[in-house]
């Protein structure tokens, strides 16, 4: 099921990778939503599973995780928007993102099996790092779904050979050392850690945490495979809850022309 | 760190900080390798006779230890059954054992050259104790608070800020510990160039369970020496409450492969375990949160729900990772004692032995004032007095309707 990952990555321009919490501000807007990123643009769907303790996130999605839990968004639910999601797009990316222990909760199997059969092409998981791998990664490498790692700043090059070790799909590089939505790093960093990456990894190289604008992922996408975009998109579901469809459709819509057109501009 | 038989209790955790199948390092890749500095860090100060050295003169000349061990002659006659002694750790400076751990963290922290210490806190007791050792060696530092406990805590917020601390109110979920401690990794996540975490129980992440543990194992080492002085013999029960469990886990841990020792480690059952309660053990189970897997208040999907606890220290969804062990292979027992019998337990001791206890001990007391009865004379309990209760009697005197 990584085809479809392997896919969006192949498309001879970078990808705009698209996160949202899943559930907020209720399950069934959830779709809408969706639709709105495909629509939109977005290669790549990024669903968040709302968590109670979201400790790598910043305000924007902390508060999204709560909307969702509060809408009483279950596990279930989830996997439902995820499997209706892969009957109307069959060929869109979808990722599931969160925390250990809901992930865990009910056996690593029953969660890589739940993803194989919702249609999950992915997962990234923010709380096992390679050194836990035994939690998650085997169940999910024998279910056919791909292991998406992070890599960070602090990600140095003694350990990147076992971050890179049993992930697929991309590697997600954060680019700063710090919670989501927050500022976004230096240019120069951000080049700098990417050529690094890649030199490393046959896996395409995603960079997020504080990309919100379409010239900030513009600049990205001329030296990554693909740029991630959350807390922005989180924030107009924040704003506008019920009706949050068409102000997302037309952020992502700004945003992946940036993406997709950012390798023509003259530099 | 001596070493232990193969067969030992006291060789866990194993080379990646697992407890059995419990502990580990459960964190974000920001923080990896600064864990994996950490850890290095810590293996060589325990190896570097300098390091301990300069831990024990600080227990001795600024913590006031050893704590004294004390028979108590009125609670044992009161209860009419096993002799009562208590490990008098209330009265180290700040007033609880949190300050053993802080010690020892802020040493290490220095060793590693960090410029800046963060905590998290929730009665306040680890956040006092934090900004103590801040103060006592010219670093700045942050504490985390959940909103709720700032308001139910004032006087421990304001102790801290005379320390020189910062304050910062959390207000995510449900505005307590397990809030707060997000906000810490949040902070650190963000800082880790030049900010070092001192964690106030043994949980989190490796190396943190182990780490707590050694610098709490001080009031263990001690009770075991001075019991032995004392009466020429060891304790038949030790008893301690349990939030995290550094507390409990620094007492048990140097008498683990003394057979003849059994131990009791009390939970706070809160209104009754069928309702609101923060007994990870009796109450929970496994799951993965704060860097570690360990017994966890949460619902079916794995959402962590809030503890209940009369007392603001005990009221965390999660226990540290050695203790879910220990109960899995049986070694400790443990129970749990409802806010009610906690408030029996605190009012017992004040009027049998003139020692006002924290909310937390008071947890341990009621638990002895159940077992001791049964016991017979000759037996010796010993129950770790974890915190005096000073912060406690405005909350105290709200619960029995006391207005002051």
């Amino acid at each position: 099921m990584t085809d479809r990952l392997t896919a969006a990555f192949a498309k001879g321009r970078p990808a705009l990778v698209t996160f949202v919490t899943g559930g907020d501000p209720t399950p069934a807007h959830t779709a809408a939503i969706l639709d709105a990123l495909v629509e939109g643009g977005a290669d790549v769907i990024e669903l968040g599973m709302p968590f109670t303790d979201p400790m790598a996130d910043g305000p924007a999605i902390q508060l999204a995780n709560l909307r969702a839990l509060g809408a009483g968004t279950r596990t279930a639910d989830i996997f439902a928007i995820a499997a209706a999601f892969r009957d109307r797009h069959p060929e869109v990316p979808l990722v599931l993102m969160g925390y250990a222990n809901p992930m865990t909760i009910r056996g690593a199997d029953w969660f890589a099996a739940e993803c194989a059969k919702a249609g999950v092409d992915g997962v990234i998981c923010v709380d096992i790092p390679p050194e836990e791998d035994a939690e998650l990664g085997p169940a999910l490498r024998a279910a056919g779904v791909a292991l998406i790692r992070l890599a960070t700043p602090t990600t140095d090059a003694a350990r990147l050979p076992a971050v890179l070790a049993g992930s697929s799909g991309f590697l997600y590089y954060v680019s700063v050392a710090g919670i989501t939505g927050m500022q976004q790093a230096a240019q120069a960093s951000i080049e700098e850690a990417v050529a690094r990456l890649k030199a490393a990894s046959t896996i395409p190289v995603a960079v997020g945490f504080g990309v919100r604008t379409p010239e900030q992922a513009a600049a990205i996408a001329r030296v990554a495979d693909g740029v991630v975009v959350g807390s922005a998109l989180v924030d107009l579901v924040a704003r506008h809850g019920k009706d949050a469809a068409g102000p997302v459709r037309d952020l992502t819509a700004a945003l992946s022309q940036a993406v997709h057109q950012s390798r023509k501009e003259p530099a | 760190m001596t070493e232990h038989a193969p067969n030992s209790f006291r060789n866990q955790p194993d080379e990646r900080g697992h407890f059995g199948a419990f502990g580990g390092r459960y964190v974000a890749e920001t923080l990896m390798p600064l864990i994996l500095d950490l850890e290095r860090e810590y293996t060589a100060a325990k190896a570097d006779p300098a390091f301990k050295a300069e831990f024990d003169d600080l227990l001795e000349h600024y913590v006031g230890r050893p704590s004294p061990l004390y028979f108590a002659p009125r609670l044992t006659e009161e209860l009419g059954g096993a002799q009562v002694w208590f490990k008098r750790d209330e009265l180290n400076h700040t007033g609880a054992h949190k300050i053993n751990n802080c010690i020892g963290q802020i040493l290490l922290a220095i060793r590693m050259g960090k410029t800046r210490i963060i905590a998290e806190t929730g009665a306040g007791q680890h956040g006092v104790a934090t900004a103590t050792v801040c103060a006592r060696f010219g670093l700045p530092c942050v504490v985390y608070m959940g909103a709720t406990d700032v308001a139910r805590q004032a006087p421990n917020v304001f102790r801290m800020k005379l320390l020189g601390a910062e304050v910062v109110p959390v207000t995510a979920g449900a505005a307590t510990l397990k809030d707060a401690m997000n906000e810490a990794l949040r902070d650190w996540v963000a800082n880790v160039h030049d900010t070092f975490y001192i964690i106030g129980t043994a949980a989190g992440p490796h190396p943190y369970p182990e780490l707590v543990r050694d610098f709490q194992s001080v009031i263990g080492r001690e009770a075991r020496a001075q019991m032995l002085a004392r009466t020429g013999r060891l304790p038949d029960l030790l008893v301690a409450a349990i939030g995290g469990g550094s507390n409990a886990i620094g007492l048990f841990h140097p008498f683990l492969d003394d057979p003849g020792v059994k131990m009791l480690g009390v939970e706070a059952a809160g209104h009754g375990l069928d309702k609101e309660h923060a007994a990870s053990l009796a109450g929970g189970r496994p799951g993965i949160l704060h860097g570690n897997k360990t017994y966890l208040l949460q619902d079916e999907d794995g959402q962590i729900t809030e503890g209940h606890s009369i007392s603001a220290g005990l009221d965390y969804p999660g226990i540290g990772p050695e203790h879910a062990w220990l109960k899995e292979i049986g070694r400790v027992d443990y129970t749990a004692v409802t806010d009610t019998e906690a408030l029996d337990g605190f009012q017992l001791l004040c009027r049998t032995e003139g020692i006002i206890p924290a909310l937390e001990p008071s947890h341990a007391i009621a638990a002895v004032a159940k077992v001791a009865p049964t016991l017979p004379k000759e037996s010796i309990v010993l129950v770790n007095l974890c915190g005096r209760g000073d912060k406690d009697i405005f909350s105290v005197a709200e619960h029995l309707g006391v207005k002051l």
